[in-house]
């Protein structure tokens, strides 16, 4: 309906800045455009050979591409997901205290401290994952089986390292405990104060407040936020190489010696000595991780897009 | 907080650590190896293969080049079979290798030998292997091949089962599962591991692979694996012996005695062993004697070779490489090699083997 104002835009004359930011900044977009197209397209060249490999190229009882990667896809999005489930509640809580409970001093020292804790490189988390970690809980893990035994979850026999895609689920959700937390917080200290304060003037407790008037509100943003751990989650490499003790298979157990793995931490420990077609097998696995997590992230944007309506954020 | 008033000392400190601590390690102390006469070699070496023998290169690239200031030797880590694939295919000076050339690859060209020569493997690198444990209240344990096996495909599965206490009537061994640690990565100790148990036993049931063809508890690298027995209960691994630290490690049955490792021992059974047959002659490629029943001897040893041309397209690159590699296999290179990768040296004999074949090599 506004068709003649478009009409009438007034043109500046470009001074010599405009033109070379302007480009600099076409330049910065299609560069980022054109490697991610040349990832793909390398992935995709490199892994063509692995799609139609024998079954001697691969070890064990495997067949085809399609067996050896399944379990693996299998183990990265288990090991991700129990993670999340672990990490967001957490996260939001972590979130909600420093953004609406804490005093403002105390809550600008935890932002930090949690800030921090993004900056630790994940070999860390890995050590302290099979050094500390993994002797601390199985105990922990023995006593569960004992009660919990009879839950498919929780059959034994307890992994006699504690080494178990448990373990490796709690150290991932300490790893991207901090990014969902960061990203709740910002959320949260959104909310609009008009929407806070007539919640409160109709009676609502601080809870009421917050489950009626912060959440709400927040929901989109703790659900991008979740899929930017997921993310996170479903490519780390080293701490869950160094952490896990793995199987090839499709396991649900969580508290026993042999796990699925996941395909970062596959290819990290067969690389080194992979040669031939198993490069291009491990290089095929990563196409697929790449595929998982356009996919974990397409269906965040639809979720995140339908809720949109019924948050306060319109 | 005034960002200037510490940044700057603190940039001050960060530049001198940086430029303090990149001193070359050719600038070292003592010339200690060579014959004393200045060296005329110069180049650069590229070589790959085999993780197994990183820290002993390092450590023998590092005396060769004090001994020899002009020459360059980078050791790549990358696996045996990355290694001999980059050596077939031209891109290294020689390879090292878990594994001897397959017949398949000898019967191909190498692209770093002159046209129509081939390629011979020399053992350089013995490394006994331990089976270490970590049970509380057990210090010292006996195992054979076969019980050895059953503990590590999963039929035993608890440390007080009749074949373990059969072996062991003086030890007390709690009612504990076992918690068998194998490497999760592709390694040429899995691979010398599976070997033995292939060979040695009967229950093992399974064919030599660098990949573990059994489930269990998986760790990775040696580190790894050291580290998962360590910290876990009633556990029982595989490690490099050089890496085992405090841990107690398994006896194994040889003959009608247990032998512990020992560099000796592991040496003894390389000496012992045959070479493999229907090889040139220059070709030292081992057929390691896993069922020997001298109690001398320690069979469960990982032995890696260098992969050297017998005469290469660039004789300078041949120089440099039979200078290295002579190096590698001397009594001071073996030392040099024992202290810092701890690694078994080579009986006598075959040093002197080694040598007289590298004195073809040009």
């Amino acid at each position: 309906m506004t068709t003649t104002v478009a009409a009438t835009t007034i043109k500046a004359r470009q001074r010599p800045g405009d033109r070379v930011f302007s480009t600099a900044t076409v330049v910065s977009g299609s560069l980022i455009l054109a490697v991610l197209a040349a990832v793909a397209l390398f992935l995709l060249v490199e892994s063509l050979p692995a799609f139609v490999a024998e079954a001697d190229a691969f070890s064990g009882e495997t067949n085809n591409f399609m067996e050896y990667v399944g379990p693996l896809v299998f183990g990265t999005v288990w090991a991700a997901i129990l993670a999340l489930l672990m990490a967001v509640p957490v996260a939001i809580g972590i979130a909600l205290f420093i953004s609406h409970f804490a005093p403002r001093k105390l809550a600008q020292g935890l932002g930090y401290l949690i800030d921090l804790l993004a900056a630790v490189p994940s070999v860390v988390f890995g050590l302290w994952g099979i050094t500390v970690l993994a002797p601390l809980v199985r105990p922990f893990y023995v006593t569960l089986t004992e009660w919990f035994g009879w839950f498919p979850l929780f059959e034994g026999p307890v992994s006699g390292t504690g080494r178990t895609i448990l373990t490796v689920a709690v150290v991932l959700a300490v790893m991207i405990l901090p990014i969902i937390t960061a990203i709740c917080r910002e959320i949260f200290l959104q909310t609009p104060l008009l929407h806070e304060e007539a919640a409160l003037a109709l009676g609502a407790t601080r809870w009421e407040m917050i489950s009626m008037a912060v959440l709400p509100f927040g929901r989109p943003g703790i659900i991008s936020a979740s899929m930017l751990g997921l993310g996170r989650a479903l490519g780390e490499t080293m701490a869950v190489a160094m952490v896990l003790s793995p199987s090839a298979e499709v396991i649900f157990q969580l508290l026993t010696a042999e796990n699925p793995t996941t395909i970062a931490a596959n290819i990290a420990l067969n690389f080194p000595e992979a040669h031939g077609v198993g490069v291009n097998i491990l290089l095929a696995t990563g196409l697929i991780l790449f595929l998982v997590t356009l996919v974990v992230n397409m269906i965040a944007r639809v979720i995140i897009n339908s809720r949109k309506a019924f948050s306060g954020a319109n | 907080m005034n960002f200037k008033r510490f940044g700057r000392p603190a940039a001050i400190a960060f530049v001198a650590v940086i430029a303090l601590s990149s001193c070359a390690a050719n600038e070292g102390d003592t010339a200690s190896t060579g014959d004393g006469a200045e060296s005329t070699l110069t180049g650069t070496l590229n070589a790959g293969g085999a993780s197994s023998q990183g820290a002993a290169q390092e450590a023998w690239a590092a005396a060769f080049q004090i001994a020899n200031p002009d020459v360059t030797i980078n050791y790549d880590p990358s696996g045996s079979g990355a290694g001999r694939e980059a050596f077939i295919a031209g891109g290294s000076g020689f390879a090292g290798s878990d594994s001897y050339l397959s017949e398949e690859e000898l019967a191909g060209e190498f692209g770093a030998c002159a046209p129509d020569t081939l390629a011979v493997d020399l053992p350089v690198y013995i490394s006994p292997i331990a089976v270490i444990f970590n049970v509380e209240g057990v210090d010292e344990l006996n195992l054979d091949a076969d019980t050895l096996a059953s503990i590590f495909n999963g039929t035993i599965t608890n440390w007080n089962d009749a074949a373990i206490v059969a072996l062991n009537p003086d030890a007390t061994l709690p009612d504990l599962a076992i918690a068998a640690v194998h490497r999760s990565d592709d390694s040429g100790t899995t691979e010398n591991f599976t070997d033995y148990l292939a060979q040695a036993s009967t229950t093992w049931g399974e064919e030599a692979s660098d990949t573990f063809p059994f489930g269990g508890e998986g760790a990775q690298g040696t580190s790894g694996v050291v580290s998962a027995v360590t910290n876990g209960v009633g556990t029982i691994g595989y490690a490099d012996a050089s890496q085992v630290n405090d841990l107690s490690t398994v006896a194994l049955k040889v003959g009608d005695e247990f032998v512990a490792y020992t560099p000796e021992a592991a040496a003894e059974v390389v000496a012992g062993s045959p070479l493999v047959e229907g090889r040139a002659a220059d070709d030292l490629a081992l057929d390691l004697n896993r069922q020997t029943t001298n109690p001398e001897e320690y069979p469960l040893v990982l032995v890696s070779y260098a992969i050297v041309c017998n005469e290469y397209a660039d004789a300078e690159q041949g120089e440099l490489v039979n200078a290295y590699v002579t190096y590698m296999a001397s009594e001071a290179g073996q030392a040099v090699a024992e202290e810092s990768a701890g690694i078994a040296p080579l009986s006598a004999e075959l040093s002197e083997n080694v040598a007289s074949i590298l004195a073809t090599v040009k």
